[in-house]
């Protein structure tokens, strides 16, 4: 069996800037196992600007930013294997792949770094009533269509989910000369980061409805039509308030979900919440050795953050090696996400082998005018900050220093929470 | 004076911005970096967007490279630009950065390449 000390599990920008940090961190035998048959993932159909300020201070596409991370890979000499894909991870860390070269192998790494990244929540799970035609795709899979394969889609369109690649989807569309009539949202907010709905939407005068779903959908070889009707506060379509649109294609934006089957056969423990695993202030899982880093671990907004975070499980994986897998923990405590805030990433911190400091990163449940973030050391609000406005839409973070815990000695608790003042 | 609210798209942040007019006086508030300032300037004055589309590649490794405008181009040239950048087509190979279009619909600026594609 091959073996190799970190293995790395997708090519993608996590993948990538993990690798390349475990090798800036003095780790050389690295493999990244890569399903598609080239590197840089999602980023290559996320043609669009926007990328990379936080990251290069520049504003790249998303094949632009790919291409850095895989450059500064290529110049580290890390090793990758393109088309391959990964059954299963067992829980001695040993990794059944399959490819055309290699047939079906194993490898058996030291540590793991996971970073399959998310795929998108599709038709089936909705529930919507209505046929099924051709003319159905969830917006990511139009956008590879579109962008990669160079297919023309669809050319009359209404688009449920107001998620962040519909509303990309929605501008390319247009662009390519498609009529785009609507876009519906069943939440009384957009799952979206508002400056999409500014350039996507606002400046094609595409209407974005809230409050909104499909409840039909007509058509038996191709799409024909749709009927959207307005929610109420418990989401039920409200009689009386629907409307028929004809389109020939229907694009779905309704959520990213992690994608961690190779994570549950690991035995990694998982969050209910960000349907990711849980993880401590090193990135690394409930098994040792095991880190998760990107949209496999907790869906994001930017790739800016996903490079940070992915850095650190590479770091981390790289001091986990060093240390021959022997660390012990000193002082965990636990980070609780109350009043508003859903989840934080990561779930607990090590106050005492933490690093000089730690980015939280959290979601907020509901959209909230002029309301505080707050952090409390088990009873003692040591942080209180106002914003203007929270969203869903809106990874939101709060960075803690190691300083701050030596005043609290038996901290056992960490509370994230909004307050209204 | 005439007061307008915008939301800044220059980064991920959305900042909401307050522009006021006065005149050729336009001043910003509510940014919190340089680059809000000046997208609320340009905004009300003259606003302009990064186009970003793809080309069809004949002898590559991908079927379509992805392009941009070299710089941000005025808003009400969007669609004149996709009208070229729809007819055209590449042979590979392409590099980052190879002009695929000179001077774009008369904007004096020129399409890009931002993904390489070998020749097969």
């Amino acid at each position: 069996m091959a073996e190799h000390d970190i293995v790395i599990i997708g090519g993608g920008p996590a993948g990538l800037a993990a690798a390349v940090a475990a090798k800036k961190a003095g780790i050389t035998d690295i493999l990244i196992l890569e399903r598609e048959a080239c590197l840089g993932g999602i980023l290559n159909q996320c043609i669009h600007n926007g990328f990379g300020l936080h990251t290069f201070k520049e504003e790249l596409t998303g094949p632009e930013y790919a291409a850095r991370y895989i450059e500064l890979a290529e110049s580290e000499n890390i090793p990758y294997k393109l088309n391959t894909m990964v059954l299963d991870i067992n829980k001695d860390k040993e990794i059944t792949v399959i490819n055309r070269e290699d047939g079906l192998a194993m490898i058996k790494a030291k540590a793991i770094i996971l970073a399959m990244g998310c795929r998108e929540r599709p038709r089936g799970a909705l529930n919507i009533p209505g046929y099924r035609p051709a003319g159905i795709y969830s917006a990511g899979t139009a956008q590879r269509l579109m962008n990669i394969e160079g297919f023309s889609v669809g050319k009359e369109v209404v688009i449920l989910g107001s998620g962040d690649i519909g509303l990309i989807m929605a501008r390319r569309m247009t662009l390519e000369g498609a009529k785009v009539k609507v876009v519906a949202e069943l939440m009384p907010y957009s799952g979206g980061l508002k400056r999409n709905i500014v350039q996507c939407l606002d400046d094609y005068g595409i209407p974005l409805k809230l409050s909104h779903t499909v409840i039909n959908i007509e058509g038996k070889d191709r799409l024909t039509g749709i009927t959207l009707a307005q929610v109420d506060e418990k989401r039920k379509p409200i009689p009386g308030t629907e409307e028929y649109y004809s389109c020939d294609t229907l694009l779905l934006s309704v959520g990213l979900i992690p994608e961690n089957e190779l994570s549950k056969g690991a035995g990694v423990k998982m969050n209910q919440v960000t349907f990711g695993p849980e993880v401590g202030d090193q990135l690394e899982t409930s098994s040792p050795g095991i880190f998760a880093c990107g949209n496999v671990l907790h869906v994001h907004d930017l790739v800016d953050y996903v490079s940070e975070e992915a850095a650190l499980a590479g770091a981390s994986a790289a001091a986990y090696i060093k240390a021959d897998g022997e660390k012990e923990t000193a002082h965990a405590v636990e980070l609780a996400a109350e009043n508003g805030v859903r989840y934080t990433v990561p779930q607990k911190i090590d106050v005492e082998n933490m690093k000089d400091k730690v980015t939280v990163r959290f979601r907020v449940a509901d959209v909230y005018k002029d309301r505080f973030i707050s952090v409390y050391y088990d009873d003692v609000r040591v942080s209180h900050k106002k914003k203007k406005v929270l969203a869903p839409g809106e990874m939101e973070q709060i960075v803690l220093k190691k300083d701050s815990f030596k005043e609290y000695p038996e901290l056992k608790r960490i509370v994230v929470c909004t307050e209204v003042e | 004076m005439e007061v307008r609210e915008l939301i800044c798209i220059r980064c991920p942040l959305g900042c909401p911005l307050t522009v006021r007019i006065e005149g050729d006086q336009v001043e910003v508030t509510g940014n919190s970096c340089s680059r809000g300032e000046e997208y609320g300037k340009k905004e009300v004055l003259s606003p302009t967007r990064v186009v970003t589309s793809s080309v069809r590649v004949i002898g590559g490794d991908l079927e379509m490279v992805p392009v941009k405008t070299k710089q941000d181009i005025p808003k009400d040239k969007i669609f004149a630009c996709m009208e070229e950048i729809r007819k055209m087509e590449v042979s590979a190979p392409v590099s980052i950065g190879d002009v695929i279009i000179p001077d774009c619909a008369g904007t004096g600026v020129s399409i890009v390449a931002t993904r390489n594609v070998e020749k097969v």
